[in-house]
């Protein structure tokens, strides 16, 4: 191993291989940082299933065109608007080759089966899941030469006048504790498992969040680049949340704590209290706002509330549901009151107005007279077994970046570029991602982006 | 809760993987495992058996250990199935000889072997154990034909009435209604998937073994393995008609149907067996079922031995080495016979059976 590279890849997620792929693949040589041990290498790629990339006509694993304007139009949706269009159109267009691109570095896709997942037409789904796709980045990459060191913890970035110099590493690697390279690609994710970093915006709520991915997703390359005058971007506020089983552990429990039933039935507070109308909207935007939702409600928790009808409705749990025979039974269980319960969900029942059930449609099921109101998917919760689903808060991202530009270089807070630092992945996800989420675009910033970062540094180094 | 400690582990995985489904593209496993909610002991044994342990699930699960979710899908499901080999045996008396398989195996090939060569020898003078035989029915100056063919066919018919029997206790367990009927379509597809071994191929890049790399070669040893034995039964089978439909007696030249077909059968059982055995010692230990190591080796051994044995007394077959070759090629084949039942022979027969219910499931889903 040399102790100077062309190219310092810092992280080793889906951004950080594609990067480092790409730089190899340009000619640079290159090593990956990877704070985490090997088992838990790859960030929140872990988790991931599937990437949301532009297509102008049907696939072997996709359904039906999904143009660039539909992307943008998605995006502008999610994003209300919070979102750099130079950068977001340049993403979506540059989606459309990633496509075939990472099946050329040995990832593959799965036709889209059956699941709960109505994604066949804009989403590509690795087959085996994000930790079989990251297998296949970091094969690839080694086999091009790439040099990957893992539980390598970065405690310094050695930067002068907007110029990366040298990354220092709190345990040595092979006998250096400061790596030289041309060129540095940071690709270390957000800070969402960073609890006392969450507390500044949140405060004492943060303590009751779980966190869906890695422990290793500190932030701390996003604080160091940040501190030495890298421009911010994105609402350090904004995080990507969803309501997850509140027994899932505090770390990693990825995408099977996860609870798609709000649209079933009812969701109460801890005093047993509706507070949004569950019936808003339709896959995934029910699923992405309630993390945030039960975040705002007192010690942060929340019960999703049904009925033995539809146990079958949804995707299987990991945690099986808490049942009663009554709801003063199901209430003592919960530790909730029994008596507010019972208002709550006699209320509800009185207010459910006939209609025709159809989950996939926003259908005709209504309440009338309460508050807040659920306007689709409404029915009486009445046949027991009553059963509910606690569940917490699960972060999944944060928005808070370092800004770039086209060629995925880093911008200082002056907004001229720097010399040789590029940022791909998480950590500038918020230049096209200002709030909200669409199923699969975690990814497709990593990956396009990753491949622009690596082939520009790479430039760059061999210049 | 179930029957056994491994089956409550089986069950607490598929909930795991049921609420994931991130490999519903990698076997049949796991579609089969979403067709249900709740998994009976029989639907376990199913699964278990639909397995063929290629290794990628483990490779690409976020959840393997060491997260504290702890999936290990092959190993669980690879000890459900040993266990399953076990519960459904034919007859019950008999199930323990599993436990003890590679020993069991082993005293019964050394024993079966001992038997013939002096058998051969209580039967007929020293001469003709060590003497030099050729021409049609050489074989049978050591042990008359109608012998032969009356001790092997009992072997044979016994171990092939224990199978049926307990893959039919199997079939009752995992088929819906119970008790219900195959029907052709399906034994057919399973036909195809358990012919190209397709479910062995780690979602499509190959057998995962010693680390994440797709870099086995077992679905070609397997095959090796299998069509080998395939061809040494189309070999003994040609040959039996030959001696009473054609009166042709054994041995037959080289190129004669039976010897051809042998001899590529033969090829297979050596190599195949042991490019299996050092996969085997290569593959990564947390995804193996130690206490049934032995079962396995043994049955590798025995295919070994019996491949080895026949391609011997055919270079050998004018030498005086014939007799005592032809003992333990015998004694090899007796052996394998009469232990199929009770050893890793199963894991065909009981594969076989998962594929036919997951592809009439398939289509009752369809």
């Amino acid at each position: 191993m040399s102790s100077k590279y062309d190219v310092l890849v810092i992280g080793g997620g889906n951004a950080a291989l594609c990067a480092a792929i790409s730089a190899r693949r340009g000619g640079a040589s290159v090593l990956v940082l990877e704070g985490a041990p090997k088992f838990y290498r790859g960030g929140n790629t872990r988790h991931t299933r599937n990437m949301r990339c532009a297509h102008d006509a049907a696939t072997e694993i996709l359904t039906g065109p999904y143009t660039e304007e539909e992307f943008w139009e998605d995006l502008l949706r999610v994003t209300g608007g919070q979102t750099d269009e130079v950068l977001a159109r340049h993403m979506i267009s540059e989606s459309k080759d990633i496509l075939n691109w990472i099946v050329e570095q040995g990832v593959r896709w799965q036709p889209s089966l059956g699941g709960t997942l109505s994604l066949g037409r804009t989403n590509s789904f690795f087959l085996g899941g994000g930790r079989a796709m990251l297998n296949a980045l970091y094969l690839t990459a080694e086999r091009l030469g790439v040099d990957v060191e893992y539980d390598a913890e970065v405690t310094d970035l050695v930067i002068e006048d907007g110029m990366f110099l040298a990354a220092r590493l709190k345990r040595p690697i092979r006998g250096e504790t400061e790596i030289r390279a041309t060129a540095l690609v940071a690709a270390a994710g957000g800070f969402e498992a960073n609890i006392e970093w969450l507390k500044q915006y949140w405060g004492e709520a943060a303590d009751n969040f779980l966190i869906r991915g890695t422990p290793y997703n500190r932030g701390s390359i996003l604080k160091m680049l940040l501190d030495k005058g890298v421009q911010e971007v994105g609402d350090p506020t904004q995080c990507h949340a969803v309501a997850i089983d509140a027994r899932a552990p505090k770390f990693d429990g990825g995408i099977i704590t996860r609870h798609d039933s709000v649209v079933f039935g009812i969701v109460v507070n801890k005093h047993a209290q509706r507070f949004y109308d569950e019936g808003e909207d339709i896959w995934p935007k029910r699923y992405a706002i309630w993390g945030r939702l039960v975040a705002a409600q007192p010690d942060q928790i929340a019960y999703i509330i049904f009925d033995s009808t539809v146990v079958t409705s949804f995707m299987p749990t990991l945690f099986p549901p808490i049942a009663g025979q009554t709801v003063a039974e199901l209430a003592g269980k919960l530790e909730l009151d029994p008596i507010a319960l019972e208002k709550t969900i006699t209320e509800f029942n009185a207010a459910v107005r006939p209609g025709t059930f159809d989950h996939t449609i926003l259908d005709d099921c209504v309440t009338e007279g309460i508050s807040p109101p659920k306007t689709h998917w409404a029915r009486k919760i009445e046949t027991p077994p009553y059963l509910a689903y606690p569940v917490r808060p699960g972060i999944t991202f944060t928005y808070l970046g370092t800004r770039v530009n086209k060629e995925a270089r880093m911008l200082m807070a002056d907004g001229k570029p720097t010399g040789n630092m590029f940022a791909a992945g998480e950590i500038m996800a918020g230049n096209v991602l200002g709030k909200g989420y669409a199923a699969g675009m975690g990814m497709t910033i990593g990956s396009v982006f990753g491949r622009i970062a690596g082939r520009e540094a790479a430039k760059h180094a061999r210049n | 809760m179930h029957g056994t400690r491994i089956l409550d582990e089986a069950d607490r995985l598929m909930t795991v993987c049921n609420s994931c489904r991130y490999c519903e593209g990698l076997c049949a496993v796991f579609p089969a495992m979403e067709m249900r909610r709740a998994f009976s002991d029989g639907d376990l044994n199913y699964l278990a058996n639909l397995c063929h342990s290629c290794g990628a699930c483990y490779v690409d699960c976020q959840f393997s250990p060491p997260h504290e979710f702890n999936v290990n899908v092959p190993k669980t499901l690879a000890i459900a199935r040993a266990e399953s080999y076990a519960a459904y045996a034919w007859p019950r008396a008999l199930s323990g000889a599993f436990a003890r398989n590679g020993l069991v195996i082993s005293i019964v090939a050394a024993l079966s072997m001992a038997a013939f060569i002096f058998g051969f020898a209580a039967v007929n003078d020293r001469n003709v154990l060590f003497g030099v035989h050729t021409g049609p029915g050489a074989f049978y100056k050591l042990m008359p034909h109608n012998a032969m063919a009356a001790l092997f066919s009992a072997a044979f018919l016994y171990a092939m009435l224990a199978l049926v029997m307990s893959v039919r206790a199997f079939w009752r367990d995992i088929s819906t209604p119970i008790g219900g009927r195959a029907d052709g379509g399906s034994i057919f597809q399973a036909i195809r998937d358990a012919g190209e071994l397709r479910y062995l191929h780690g979602g499509g890049v190959g057998c995962y073994n010693e680390d994440e790399k797709p870099t086995d070669r077992r679905k070609l040893y397997h095959h090796l393995t299998f069509y080998g034995f395939v061809l040494c039964f189309a070999a003994t089978s040609v040959a039996t008609l030959y001696h009473y439909l054609l009166a042709r007696e054994a041995p037959y030249p080289w190129w004669d149907l039976p010897v051809v077909l042998g001899t590529l059968g033969g090829i297979g059982l050596i190599i195949g067996p042991v490019g299996l055995f050092m996969a085997k010692l290569r593959r990564d230990p947390a995804l193996l079922d130690e206490n049934r190591y032995g079962m396995d080796v043994g049955f590798i051994a025995m295919l070994f031995l019996t491949g080895l044995t026949g391609m011997a007394l055919l270079v050998l077959r004018e030498t005086a080495a014939m007799g005592p070759l032809l003992a333990l090629h015998l004694g090899a084949v007796f052996a394998l016979f009469v232990t199929m039942p009770y050893g890793k022979f199963v894991h065909g027969i009981y594969r076989f059976a998962a594929l036919v219910r997951y592809a009439q499931e398939r289509r009752t889903a369809a």
